[in-house]
């Protein structure tokens, strides 16, 4: 399959430039995205159509954030906790952000040392990375917990409008489930590179086909992603 | 006529080493848990035609109820809306698009560009089988207390929500959501499918711009409805919560039975703003395969290459790229600020630009070309005459001073069957009647596709022009029943007779088809492998019906573009795209 076929009589040509060149570029032969694997296309592309999602969610919560005839609670007010007797406003969503934006560190660092094919190296920073993402879940928990406690219902609050306590339900449960399953996929991912299955060519269980390192920088795009979204609910909804 | 020469010529070696396939060993993986794009497009295409069918047994009920109000008894105000609902959502999403993108996307893509599969075949099942659990859910709603909804095809809340209205009580709405949230993940799932098969797994040659125009119409649609179902999506899950958690993001503060409900602060429009997001988008969804399989139709029965090929590449891209902005031309009478209205109307009238481009370059294809007047092109000439019909009325309801009078009537319901019902559908059937023997090896019997041709085409317009009168006589849609109004004159009662005598002859018709499909399975003619004598990739395959793989030891090289026919100094009127040979070529921009 490695010949080079000719069709007619070569004639040399130079490419062509300005918006003809970026149609010849993208319309070439057999890949748009020259040296792009399918996977890593179809995540980039399932990403997209991901981000719809969250941008319909982010823009129908400021919908009716703005329409709505009651006063919206003060979010720093709100997502406040008291240390040592202090109010310190929003210090539990910073620490959140915090582990989340230092859990895209270790995944990146992750896919570096999977191109690499150190697996266990891989396999652990994968550990960390899902880790965190765990520890972002569970402070996510409580801080779900704690507003429970203090009255917020998706369809009341004590503070204000009703759409305060659905929104940010709906919104955080979407982001924390995404979350989940980007645990659960750097788990069985990280449990792969720690067998070495993409040394040995093993057969996927569903899929039966052979898996490789790349995976690891797909389950990767996915994770930056995911905290990429948190970046945008955390100014729309806790800094607004 | 140009002389080869461009990025073409030289066609470097495989960018991806031949793919694996998972080789099924039993009959169930074989035939029913299959990761064949081939078997996913049957089961895609069988599901949907069966719940299609349901669909078209609720207009006919409809239409006997239009005509003799009483005559059906169990059919009252309530059945009626539910019928009315469930009969838009099926027909638009769970045939249609089901048809189109599982149907036809799964079964052609692979073939056209010359792919052994689709690349993910185990997500391309689960797709399926997804699909078939979403329809399940819509079908058992049929079935649970209450009915399904009434609440229009366009759920508008807040009688979506209310428990108390056709199209809140009980557990149908619930249903309804539920099966569209299923359908868009298993969606998903196949679009992802699509979408990257023909953007990174071509055959060598297959450049973007040498493929058939039915893989680019299928292919645009499916990237568009990986970008419009997300609104969907959010907005049912969002009315879930409004449904069943008792939040408020839809509903505004409200009075039912003489009670002040809990709700309060939300806002209807915005659901309208989110399903029309979608639901514009969606129309071009249906439409775009549309006109990609109908270029390819009538390039192939005219024997003619296809009409300004990149102009109808562009053409499809642009279309697609602006029914992202005309959504609120749904909503002119929703009371949203009149400047929206101004702006989309804008955006409405200027699509009919590249729509009316295509038009041209299909009629253009068939100047001067040697027509052959057979089952899929009469369907084509059948779908581009009732394309321009419904296209016209859309200029009437795409301007907002004439859409405010005509938006309630049956006006808008024969417009919007002409356009995206009938045209689509008789595409689809053209495409059956194309592909049919590439699917079973055997042609559908001509006899019969002819009598379902003429009776479904001009049955249909015996059906919807006579709609637009009584539209514009100001019968209004959604009644279940008109009764004694002043402003309606007796001819429409007349009309509306003769329409439901006409819905119910074209839809037995449909049961001719489908006869004809069973028939000709085993006593149709042997087709051989190309009957058609068409150049695209589909019709070259090794075996016909293609085996699993497509193209047995080795993938087909592409040299030509999809529309080398009647090239003047070639042996055969058509040089199928994997010839090699020093052939001129007609193709664009060679």
């Amino acid at each position: 399959m490695a010949q080079v076929v000719q069709t007619h009589s070569p004639k040399p040509h130079l490419p062509p430039d300005g918006r003809q060149g970026f149609v010849s570029d993208w319309a070439s032969d057999q890949q748009v995205f020259k040296n792009v694997s399918w996977g890593k296309a179809m995540m980039w592309i399932f990403l997209l159509s991901d981000t719809f999602i969250f941008g319909c969610f982010l823009i129908a919560y400021m919908t009716a954030r703005m329409s709505t005839v009651v006063p919206w609670p003060n979010p720093s007010e709100v997502f406040a906790l008291t240390i040592a007797g202090h109010e310190v406003p929003l210090i539990l969503i910073a620490i959140m952000t915090f582990v989340l934006i230092s859990s895209s560190g270790t995944m990146a660092m992750a896919v570096n040392y999977g191109y690499r094919r150190e697996r266990r190296m891989t396999a652990i920073l994968m550990l960390l990375t899902a880790i965190f993402g765990a520890t972002f879940v569970g402070m996510q928990a409580f801080e779900w917990t704690k507003l429970i406690h203090e009255g917020v219902r998706p369809w009341e609050n004590p503070w204000g409008a009703a759409q305060f306590g659905s929104s940010f339900f709906m919104i955080t449960g979407f982001h924390g489930t995404h979350v989940t399953i980007g645990v659960i996929f750097l788990l069985i991912i990280a449990r792969k590179v720690w067998r070495g299955d993409f040394d040995t060519e093993r057969r996927g269980f569903f899929t039966s086909r052979k898996g490789r390192y790349e995976i690891v920088e797909i389950t990767g795009l996915y994770w930056h992603f995911v905290d990429l979204v948190w970046v945008f609910i955390f100014a729309f909804f806790y800094l607004w | 006529m140009v002389e080869a020469s461009g990025a073409g010529d030289i066609i470097p070696p495989a960018a991806v080493e031949d793919v694996e396939l998972y080789h099924p060993h039993s009959w169930w993986t074989r035939y029913v848990f299959s990761q064949d794009a081939k078997v996913i497009a049957i089961q895609y295409s069988c599901t949907a035609i069966a719940i299609g069918m349901v669909a078209l047994v609720l207009s006919w009920l409809m239409r006997i109820q239009l005509a003799f109000p009483g005559a059906l008894t169990f059919l009252d105000a309530e059945r009626y809306y539910q019928f009315i609902t469930m009969h838009g959502m099926i027909m638009v999403i769970y045939l249609l698009t089901a048809l189109f993108l599982g149907g036809f996307g799964n079964y052609l893509i692979p073939l056209m560009v010359g792919a052994r599969d689709m690349v993910f075949p185990y997500a391309n099942m689960l797709s399926y089988w997804l699909y078939l659990l979403a329809v399940a859910v819509l079908v058992a709603s049929f079935f649970a207390s209450g009915g399904p909804t009434g609440a229009g095809w366009t759920l508008y809340p807040p009688q979506a929500i209310l428990s108390n209205t056709p199209g809140g009580q009980d557990w149908g709405i619930v249903l309804m959501l539920v099966s569209l949230i299923i359908f868009i993940i298993g969606f998903t799932m196949g679009g992802l499918n699509y979408a990257v098969t023909v953007l990174q797994g071509r055959t060598r040659g297959m450049t973007l711009m040498r493929m058939p125009l039915t893989v680019w119409g299928i292919f645009t649609a499916t990237v568009m409805a990986l970008l419009a179902f997300p609104a969907l999506f959010v907005a049912c899950v969002m009315m879930l919560f409004d449904r069943l958690a008792g939040t408020s993001f839809f509903m505004p503060a409200i009075v039912e039975m003489g009670e002040q409900l809990q709700h309060g602060g939300g806002s209807p429009i915005l659901f309208q703003h989110l399903f029309w997001f979608f639901g514009h988008p969606e129309v071009y969804i249906v439409a775009l395969p549309a006109f990609g399989i109908v270029s390819d139709l009538i390039s192939t029965h005219a024997r003619k290459n296809i009409f300004g090929y990149r102009m109808m590449v562009w053409a499809i891209v642009i279309i697609g790229a602006l029914s992202f902005v005309v959504w609120a031309h749904h909503m002119y009478v929703s009371g949203m600020n009149p400047y929206f209205g101004f702006f989309f109307a804008t955006t409405t009238l200027i699509i009919a630009v590249p729509t009316a481009l295509k038009v041209y370059n299909w009629t253009l294809t068939l100047w001067r070309g040697n027509i052959h007047l057979t089952l899929p092109m009469l369907f084509a000439l059948a779908f581009i005459v009732t394309f321009v019909n419904g296209g016209l009325t859309g200029l009437f309801l795409g301007n907002v001073v004439v859409d405010v009078p005509l938006s309630d009537t049956m006006f808008v319901v024969a417009h919007f069957h002409m356009v995206m019902g009938v045209a689509p559908i008789l595409v689809i059937f053209g495409a059956i009647y194309h592909w049919y023997p590439k699917i079973t090896g055997r042609m559908l019997n001509e006899g019969m596709g002819q009598l379902h041709f003429w009776i479904t085409f001009l049955g249909a317009y015996l059906i919807f022009f006579p709609m637009h009168y009584v539209g514009l006589v100001g019968v209004p849609r959604r009644y279940n029943e008109i009764g004694e109004t002043s402003f309606v004159p007796a001819s429409v009662h007349d009309l509306n007779i003769f329409i439901t005598i006409m819905a119910l002859v074209v839809g037995a018709a449909q049961i001719l088809f489908l006869f004809n499909l069973a028939w000709s399975l085993r006593h149709g003619r042997e087709a051989g492998g190309n009957p058609w004598r068409a150049t695209t990739l589909e019709w070259q395959t090794p075996q016909t019906p293609p085996a699993h793989g497509n193209w047995g030891k080795d993938l087909p090289v592409v040299y030509r573009w999809a529309y080398d026919y009647s090239v003047p100094g070639a042996p055969e009127d058509f040089i199928p795209q994997n010839q090699p040979g020093t052939y001129p070529t007609r193709e664009a921009g060679a």
